[in-house]
Formats: C-alpha cells, structure tokens, sequence
C-alpha cells in the first residue's frame, strides 16, 4: 500500500462551514502527504484556510460543518472512518496532538502547570497521577522549563514558558505527529527564537513530525523541511524547503517571498495587490487570477495539480 | 530602501533643525500596594536622551516591556515625565497649557497599532476623519470637505465616495490601518509617531503600508518615530535606529552603521534572531542570550544586561553603569566592551 510509507496523507479533504450567505469553503480539496521525522510548514495570509485545515486533520470541528469530508491516512489506514470515540480514543492526542494558537493564554488558569500537563497522559494513557507528573516533568526538561515550576500557575509564567508548557502538554503522549498553529506570532524575537531550537532539538531527539501553520515565511524556514502555500483554500504550491525558499514555482509564491523584508539582503520588498477572494462563491477558474501578473486565457478554467521535478504546483503555467 | 544620497544625508543631519529634543527623561510608575503607600517604582523609562531633526525618520527597536511604548506615550504627551524633558520645537511640551496642548497635538500625528482598536466603531470615516478638523477649528465645512478629500487620496483610499460612508469594520485591515494614517496626516503634522504601525497586518499588505507611510514621510517632509520589534523592517524605513533594552537606549546608530557593525551584544542577538528565509535556517541552531529581560522595579546594578551577557567583563559590568561612548561617528552605545583607556 503507498501510503504506508508516509506518516499522514491528507486526501481531497473538503470542510465548508455553514453561514447565512452560504457555505464558506475553507478547505476545499486539499492533498499533501508528510514523511515520518519531517516538517511541513503550511504558509499562507490570513483567511486563506490553514487554521481550518488543522481542525480538518485533527477533527476539531464547531456546530456549523456543511461538508466534511475526504481522506486523512494516519500510517496507512483511513481515520475519516473511525467515529468520533474512536477517533478520540485512538488518534487525537495520541497519535497527533497540536499547540493551537495563541497557546500561552488557552491555558487554565486554576491549575497548576504541572498538572495541566500531565493531564493527556492520564486521559490517554491511562497513568495515575505521580506517573503522569513525572513524565510531566521529563517533558519540562525537553522543553527547557525549570522543574520547579510543576507547581506554578499560568500567571506566575512569562509568554515564552507558557509557550513551553503548552509545548510540553502536546509532546507528553508521545505523538507521532504536532500541529503548530502561529506558535510564536504573540511572542518576541529572542524567545521566538528559543522556541524554536526547541523545536528544533525535539524534532532531532525525539523523532516527532511537525505541522507548522503560519503566515510568516522567514521564521517559518526555521523549522521546515517540507513547504506548502495555501490560498483560498486550496493547496496552491507543494515543495521541499531547499528549493521553495531558493525559487518557489507559483506566481502566488514567488510574489509572497517578494513581500518579505529581508534584514541580510539589499531587495526591496513588494507587494500584492489586491485581496484574497470571497470563499463564499471563490472564482471558477485560478483562484490567485484576478491578482496575477502572468495570467492567460487558459486561467479561467480551473487548474489541476501539475508536477514538476518531483515538486507540485496548480497553475496553468506548468501545464 | 536608502539609497546613496539618503546615507550620505545622515552625516549632515546634524545640519538640520532640532524638531524634538528628549532629555534625560525618566518616567517611573508607582507601585503601590492595596491602593495607598509607595512600595517601588516601575522604571519604564529610565534616563533617555536624544535629538530627532525635522524630515528625520528613527526607528526604536526593542522587546515588549522594555519601555519603548511608555517612551512614545510620554512623547505624545499621555503621560508625565518623573524627570527630565521633552522638548518639540523649542517649547517643553509637559509644561504646555490647554491651548499648547492643542498646537502640540495638531503638530503630532499617532499611528496606532491595531488599527481596528484604534478607530471608533460607531463612526463612519468621513466622521472619523472631520473630528479632528472641527477640535482644531477648521469651521468652514466646504473647506473640511476638501481636506478630508484630499489625505484620502493621499493614502489611497480612493475612490473617495466608495469609502466615506463606511465604518470600520466593513474595511479590511489593511484599509483600517489607511484611515488611521489619514487621521494622524489630516492636521498637516510635522512629527508621526507610528507604534509597531503593521504588525496586526498580513505578510502581503504590511509592504503596502510601510512603502506608504515611506513616500508621506518623504513628501511632506514629517520627522518620524516609527516603533517596532522587527528589525528586517527598519531599513527600508528610517535613517538612524535606537535599541532599547530595561528602559534605556544602549545603542544608537545610522541604520547601516548597526546593520554593518553592531556594537553591543544585546543588538548582536537581536539581530541574530532575525530569520531571513532560508532553507540552511531547519539545520542550524540561534545563539540566544539566557534568561530574559529584568524586572524594571529592581534593575540589576551597573549594565542591567549583564546578567545575560557573554561578554561580561567581571568586576565592572555589574558593579558601574556603563556611560555612553562613541566608538565610532554617530553610532554611540553603553557597553564597557568599547571603553577606551
């Protein structure tokens, strides 16, 4: 079976929210798959759907669902057809867990640290309390908090080790697999850096797989191997991080690197004109079209995934 | 982006006209316990001095909580000094009456940072816009009219009538933020103080934005204070940078000067946490100095970044403040490291 070879394949996965105006389509036919021990970085503005694809993959879904529905290959087998206790049971937490955004202030704030963290072992795993507290605190030293602070609460912590808290209580199951959803954007530049070779030294140590959701392209070179651009809900660029941040292949791509201001380089940054489409009634065609420089006639039809040199992009030109 | 001429200019920025002249300036918060009784002082700003020259664009770099906001509000006159001055165009603006204070704001344009926040949500632009012009007592409402017209185009919120009737949160961010730039253009100021004016902004419009605060700043000749913690912005913006760290300015340079040869350590790590995009970034790790930033209600003696410097030198860093030297033209800093003796 190939997709026993990867850690996760995401499948045409489809999630439209239900709305007055109609059904929002902020995942709308998503493929990618992730190897064991990598990262994916998934890039893209804001409203363009990457925080929905992370509820997608890890079924954190609100009442409003339209659609849901497509592939999700967790080491070879279909989750899409676990229920929701099984899913619960076997998936979430345990094989995939997730920092969600602006983590440092979802934590509760009448519990102390330590057991928050140990809380999915518990669930999970099925430890008592002291077992749980400490594997607690082996996820403390992983992640560089002091061990003392087990028994601190959230507000006797600065952002960064909140941050790390909340690093630690996804890593403490063991998951093969954590999705980290804007992990630094609240933070500051040194501790964002920190937290980084956290993740960095994790990911050597521990062999866990990541997908890192985020709208900021320089710092998101920090941790990806694997890079994925996301607009309008769709997957517009797939590639390997060694060649995307040399010369990404999507118009959408090349004009996003073009935005960012460099500190080490004499480029002037551009920008894009133009906004996002609605993605209530997205357009037929290219989704990126109406902002396009390089646009032809064959651009208002949709465009299928195109494949090139191993890496993929949906756009026209590659045809 | 500077170009040649635009460097060269720096040196004889000198030659230009003091606009705004900050000296020594402290501003300490009481600290108080249940209500009553000084227990200590948060020393958000603790002896700041320099000289901004009209048409000059500086940025302050710094982490949250070092001091750089409260430096800004007092500037703009929100709060009062504990000591030392603010000088704008020869006069001492905390010592200003009313009818000062309303020459002073009328001079001062303030972008904010979160320009939803920043814009009163029951109003329409058109009124957000004219407010200003009636406090500053334009009566002529053909006149008002005109103006309101005009710093919409400036800031490209065109067509006009698209726009004035609209409220704020029927525009999108990057709009927002184009309506809270007019505000502060509208009184025609000679200073704009900008907080952190894109970070709530997307990757793709944080460009538009920083090129169209560029070309006013330009045309119209505004000196600018533009406040941020993204060092990869500040050269496409500004002329000289100032580094704050625990209340206090510890480096002060011609942008190129910093950028080429950084002086004091805490600008070295700054900038090395800086990511450029770069795949060879996944594979190395960032030199990041321990700890974190000291609490501004007990500073550490002497340099209050010793404790996380490794460059320390024992004996004196942490025993004697470090008094500002100039170890090269115009690109002053507090570190003993360029002691000279």
């Amino acid at each position: 079976m190939e997709s026993a070879a990867h850690l996760l394949r995401v499948e045409n996965l489809i999630l439209h929210f239900a709305t007055l105006r109609g059904p929002v389509q902020a995942v709308d036919g998503v493929d990618f798959d992730l190897d064991y021990h990598r990262a994916v970085v998934i890039l893209g503005e804001s409203g363009c759907g990457k925080s929905s694809l992370a509820k997608a993959i890890l079924r954190l879904l609100p009442r409003n669902v339209a659609r849901y529905d497509g592939h999700i290959y967790l080491k070879g087998s279909d989750v899409m057809r676990l229920n929701d206790e099984e899913y619960r049971r076997n998936v979430r937490w345990v094989e995939i867990s997730m920092v969600p955004q602006a983590a440092m202030n979802a934590l509760n704030p009448v519990l102390r640290v330590g057991d928050q963290v140990a809380e999915p072992a518990m669930v999970h795993l099925g430890l008592i309390r002291d077992e749980a507290l400490d594997l607690a605190r082996r996820m403390f030293e992983h992640v560089g908090v002091p061990q003392d602070f087990l028994t601190r609460y959230p507000f006797e912590l600065s952002g960064g080790m909140r941050q790390r808290v909340a690093l630690a209580m996804a890593l403490v199951t063991s998951p093969s697999l954590i999705i980290l959803d804007e992990p630094t954007s609240a933070l500051d530049l040194l501790t964002q850096a920190n937290i980084f070779n956290v993740l960095k030294r994790i990911k050597q140590e521990l062999g866990t797989s990541f997908i890192l959701i985020t709208h900021d392209i320089a710092t998101s070179s920090e941790l990806a191997d694997d890079v994925a651009v996301m607009y309008a809900g769709q997957i517009v660029e797939r590639s390997d991080a060694e060649r995307f941040f040399h010369e990404p292949l999507h118009p959408y791509s090349r004009m996003l690197m073009a935005s960012v201001p460099r500190l080490r380089a004499d480029q002037e940054p551009e920008f894009i004109t133009g906004q996002p489409p609605s993605l209530i009634s997205p357009p037929t065609g290219c989704r990126f079209a109406d902002r396009c420089p390089l646009r032809f006639a064959k651009c208002q039809e949709p465009p299928p995934i195109f494949e090139v040199d191993g890496r993929k992009v949906r756009c026209w030109k590659y045809a | 982006m500077l170009t040649q001429e635009q460097t060269a200019s720096i040196s004889t920025a000198s030659g230009r006209d003091v606009l705004l002249s900050v000296r020594n300036l402290r501003v300490w918060f009481e600290l108080r316990r249940f209500g009553f009784g000084i227990v200590g002082h948060v020393r958000a700003v603790d002896g700041v001095s320099f000289d901004l020259h009209s048409g000059e664009a500086i940025a302050v770099v710094g982490e949250s909580g070092c001091g750089k906001s409260s430096l800004m509000r007092t500037i703009l006159g929100l709060h009062r000094p504990t000591e030392g001055q603010v000088i704008f165009d020869g006069k001492d603006i905390h010592a200003l009456g009313r009818e000062g204070l309303r020459w002073y704001r009328s001079q001062v344009g303030y972008v904010q940072q979160d320009p939803f926040g920043a814009l009163p949500p029951f109003m329409n632009v058109e009124q957000i816009l004219e407010e200003p012009l009636i406090i500053a007592g334009v009566k002529d409402r053909r006149e008002r009219r005109e103006r309101i017209r005009q710093v919409m185009e400036e800031v490209k919120l065109s067509p006009v009538e698209d726009f004035l009737g609209k409220f704020p949160h029927m525009l999108s961010g990057g709009q927002q933020q184009r309506v809270v730039i007019a505000r502060a253009m509208i009184l025609r100021p000679k200073m704009i103080v900008a907080d952190e004016p894109v970070s709530m902004l997307d990757a793709s419009v944080r460009v538009e934005i920083l090129k169209l605060l560029r070309s006013l700043q330009e045309r119209h000749n505004l000196a600018f204070i533009y406040i941020t913690h993204d060092l990869s912005t500040v050269k496409y913006f500004s002329e000289r940078i100032f580094v704050m760290y625990a209340g206090q300015l510890i480096e002060k340079a011609p942008i190129r000067s910093l950028l080429d040869q950084p002086l004091h350590p805490y600008t070295h790590a700054l900038l090395a946490a800086t990511s450029d995009p770069d795949a060879r970034n996944a594979h190395t790790f960032k030199e990041v100095p321990p700890g974190e930033p000291p609490s501004l209600v007990r500073p550490p003696a002497g340099c209050r970044f010793h404790p996380r410097c490794s460059r320390m030198i024992q004996g004196l860093c942490e025993v004697q403040e470090p008094p500002e030297l100039e170890p090269y033209p115009q690109h002053f800093t507090s570190c003993w490291l360029y002691r000279q003796d």
